[in-house]
C-alpha cells in the first residue's frame, strides 16, 4: 500500500529566488551569530555587573522610552490630522514628516543644534529666559531620540486611521459624541493595535539611536552616554566588552519586540 | 387646524450628476418606510437627515427646530441632532461590551455613568438580551446585534429614529424573528421613524406608509393597500408583483401601444394605468373561445419556479408575466420560443388614472 504524498499546490519554488532569498537571510543572521560565538561567555557575568554598562543601559531604556512617551503625546494627534482632516498643504506636512527618516542622523543632530542649541533659535531664547539648556543633557539625548523616531510612529498611526472605518465614529456622532470625544473613546481603542506597533518601532528606533545623539547631547558616561554610545567608545578600547554591551542592547531589543509581538502587533 | 409633523424635510443634495430631491415629513409615532431601489437616494436621505452629509439646498426642521437650511446658513452638526441611527450593518464599538455599547449615548448626553449603565440594562432587557450585557459584539449573533443596535440608538429617546436597511444583513430565519420584534419596538417608540429599506416585505410589515423614490424622487407615496393596489411605475408594480401599463383610456378600452389595447372593467378616460396580477394570466395552446375580453398571440421568453406555481415571462404586444399551476402546465409545451395564447379577463384588470 503507498502513501499518497501530499502534493506542493503552485508547482516548484524557482531558484532564482530561493538562492537570493537564502543569502538575504544569511546576510542579516550572520552578523548576530558572529556576536553570539565571538562573545566572551566566560567574564560575561561579571562584565555585565560593571558600574558603567549598567549605567548606559538604565540611561537608554529611560531615554528611549520617554522619548517614545514624547512622540506619542505629539505624534498621534499629528497623525490624527494628516488622516482625518482635509487642510490645504496636507501632502507637504507628510512629506516634511518623513524628513527625519531619510536625513542621516549626525545631520539631523547639527539641525538640533542649531535650533536648539545655546545660540540657537529657540535654544538661546530658552536660556536666556526659564536658564534651560538642551544640548549635553539627558534632555538632550530624549530630544535627539524623538527627533529621529517620530516618523515612524506618525506613519504607522496614521496608516491605522486610515485603514480603520470612519463609519464608527459616525455612529459616535449619531449618540452625541463631539470629535474630541469620538476621538479618545472610539478612535483610539480601534487603532489601539496600530498605535502599540507604531510606539514599538519608536522605541527601538530611539534605543539604537546614535548619530544625533552624540552631536546633540555628546557622550558624558551616566548622564547622555546611552548603549550605543557606549558601544562605539568601547570598540575603540577593549573590543570584548563592545561585544557585551552589544549583546545586551541586542536581548533587550528582540525580548521587548518579541512580548510585544505577541500581544499587539499580530492581528485579533 | 391640523399639528404640524414632527420631521418635515425637503432634502436636496447634488452628489456629481446625482441629485436627490425629496419632500418628506413623518408625524410623531408615525414610522415611514423609504423603499427605493439601489441607488435611488436611500441611504443619501438618510445621511442628510442624520448631519452625516450637509444639503445642497432645502431644509430639515425636526420638532419645530430647523437642524439645516443652506439658505439661512442653519447648521445643527450630527452630535447636536435628536435622531438615532441604527445603521445597516450596526457598527456596534468592537472594543465595548453590550451594555457600554447601549450607556454610549446616554453618557454622552450627561447622564452619569451608573445611571447610564442602568439605563443602558433596561434598555437591553426590553430588547430580550438581558443576559448578554457583558459580551463584546463579535460573541453576539447578526440578530442579536441588531437588537443591541436598537437598544443603543432608543436609548438617547431621539426625536427622530432612522434605521438603514435593519434587517438586511440577517439570514432569511432569523429576519423574520427579527422583522416581527421590530415591528413591536418600532410601535412603541413615540417620536418619528423612518426606515430605509429596498426589501417591499420590510417596508409593508414595519411602516405605517410608504414613500417610494426613485433616481432620487418620489415616485409615489402613500398607505400599503393604495400602493399595492395602485402602483404607478415598473419598480413598484415590480415590487408588488403586478403587471403594469401605462396608456390612454377611453370607456372601457386603454390603448397601451402600438394598436394594442386592454379590455377593463373599470370605465375611465384619459391618461390611465392598468394593472392585474400575473395569476389572472391564462395561456392556451390554441386561440380560446368564451368570455376573456382580452386575448392575444405571444411567445416564451422566460419560465421560472414561483412558489408552488411557474413564472411565464411572456413577449409580445405586450410583455407580461403569468403565474400557472404545474397542471396548467402540463398541457402546455412550456419551452422558450414556443408561441401560446395569452387570455386575460377584463373583471381581473384595475385601471386608474395616471394623473395625480
Amino acid at each position: 500500500m503507498t502513501v499518497a504524498k501530499p502534493r506542493r499546490v503552485g508547482g516548484r519554488v524557482p531558484l532564482p529566488l530561493v538562492i537570493p532569498a537564502g543569502l538575504g537571510l544569511l546576510f542579516l543572521v550572520l552578523p548576530l551569530a558572529g556576536l553570539l560565538i565571538r562573545a566572551p561567555w566566560t567574564t560575561l557575568p561579571q562584565r555585565l555587573t560593571e558600574p558603567g554598562v549598567l549605567t548606559a543601559l538604565r540611561l537608554s531604556l529611560q531615554t528611549a522610552t520617554l522619548a517614545t512617551l514624547l512622540c506619542l503625546v505629539l505624534g498621534v494627534p499629528l497623525a490624527w490630522l494628516l488622516a482625518r482632516v482635509e487642510f490645504p498643504g496636507r501632502r507637504l506636512v507628510r512629506a516634511l514628516v518623513t524628513v527625519p527618516l531619510v536625513l542621516p542622523p549626525v545631520v539631523g543632530g547639527v539641525a538640533l543644534l542649531l535650533v536648539f542649541g545655546r545660540r540657537g533659535i529657540v535654544g538661546g531664547w530658552l536660556d536666556s529666559t526659564f536658564g534651560i539648556t538642551l544640548p549635553f543633557t539627558t534632555t538632550g539625548v530624549v530630544l535627539a531620540e524623538a527627533f529621529v523616531a517620530m516618523p515612524f510612529l506618525v506613519i504607522a498611526v496614521e496608516g491605522a486611521l486610515r485603514g480603520a472605518d470612519t463609519r464608527y465614529e459616525e455612529a459616535a456622532a449619531t449618540l452625541g459624541a463631539g470629535r474630541w470625544i469620538t476621538f479618545t473613546h472610539v478612535t483610539l481603542p480601534l487603532v489601539a493595535p496600530g498605535v502599540a506597533a507604531g510606539a514599538v518601532l519608536c522605541w527601538a528606533r530611539a534605543l539604537g539611536e546614535f548619530g544625533a545623539t552624540i552631536t546633540f547631547a555628546g557622550n558624558f558616561p551616566g548622564r547622555t552616554q546611552t548603549m550605543p554610545l557606549a558601544v562605539y567608545l568601547a570598540l575603540e578600547t577593549d573590543l570584548q566588552s563592545a561585544i557585551v554591551l552589544s549583546l545586551i542592547l541586542l536581548a533587550v531589543s528582540v525580548t521587548i519586540l518579541a512580548s510585544l509581538r505577541d500581544r499587539w502587533i499580530t492581528g485579533p | 387646524m391640523t399639528t404640524p409633523p414632527l420631521l418635515d424635510a425637503h432634502l436636496v443634495v447634488d452628489r456629481g450628476d446625482f441629485r436627490l430631491d425629496l419632500a418628506i415629513a413623518v408625524d410623531k409615532g408615525e414610522v415611514v418606510a423609504l423603499l427605493g431601489p439601489n441607488g435611488a437616494g436611500k441611504t443619501t436621505a438618510l445621511r442628510a437627515l442624520a448631519g452625516l452629509r450637509p444639503l445642497s439646498g432645502g431644509h430639515v426642521t425636526l420638532d419645530g427646530r430647523e437642524l439645516d437650511r443652506p439658505d439661512r446658513r442653519v447648521w445643527t452638526p450630527t452630535e447636536r441632532r435628536p435622531i438615532g441611527v441604527v445603521f445597516q450593518d450596526y457598527l456596534l464599538f468592537p472594543h465595548l461590551s453590550a451594555l457600554d455599547n447601549v450607556a454610549f449615548g446616554p453618557r454622552r448626553h450627561g447622564v452619569r455613568r451608573p445611571a447610564a449603565r442602568e439605563r443602558a440594562a433596561a434598555w437591553l432587557d426590553r430588547v430580550g438580551l438581558a443576559e448578554y450585557t457583558g459580551r463584546k459584539p463579535r460573541h453576539l449573533s447578526g440578530g442579536q446585534a441588531q437588537r443591541v443596535a436598537l437598544a443603543r440608538a432608543l436609548a438617547v429617546d431621539p426625536a427622530l429614529l432612522l434605521l438603514d436597511e435593519p434587517l438586511a444583513a440577517l439570514d432569511a430565519r432569523t429576519r423574520l424573528d427579527t422583522r416581527a420584534e421590530l415591528h413591536r419596538h418600532l410601535a412603541e417608540h413615540p417620536g418619528a421613524t423612518l426606515l430605509v429599506t429596498h426589501d417591499p416585505l420590510d417596508a409593508l410589515v414595519l411602516a405605517d406608509r410608504l414613500v417610494i423614490i426613485e433616481h432620487g424622487r418620489v415616485v409615489q407615496e402613500g398607505d400599503a393597500a393604495t400602493i399595492t393596489a395602485r402602483p404607478r411605475t415598473d419598480y413598484v408594480a415590480r415590487l408588488v408583483g403586478l403587471n403594469l401599463y401605462r396608456g390612454t383610456a377611453e370607456g372601457h378600452i386603454v390603448r397601451v401601444g402600438d394598436g394594442f389595447a386592454l379590455a377593463t372593467a373599470d370605465r375611465l378616460d384619459g391618461d390611465a394605468f392598468v394593472a392585474f396580477s400575473p395569476s389572472a394570466v391564462a395561456l392556451h395552446p390554441e386561440r380560446p373561445d368564451g368570455s376573456p375580453r382580452n386575448v392575444w398571440p405571444a411567445t416564451i421568453t422566460g419560465i421560472q419556479r414561483h412558489g408552488d406555481n411557474l413564472r411565464i415571462q411572456l413577449d409580445g404586444p405586450i410583455g407580461v408575466a403569468a403565474d400557472i399551476t404545474p397542471a396548467a402546465a402540463a398541457h402546455l409545451r412550456l419551452i422558450p420560443g414556443q408561441p401560446v395564447w395569452v387570455a386575460v379577463k377584463a373583471t381581473e384588470t384595475r385601471a386608474y388614472p395616471a394623473a395625480g
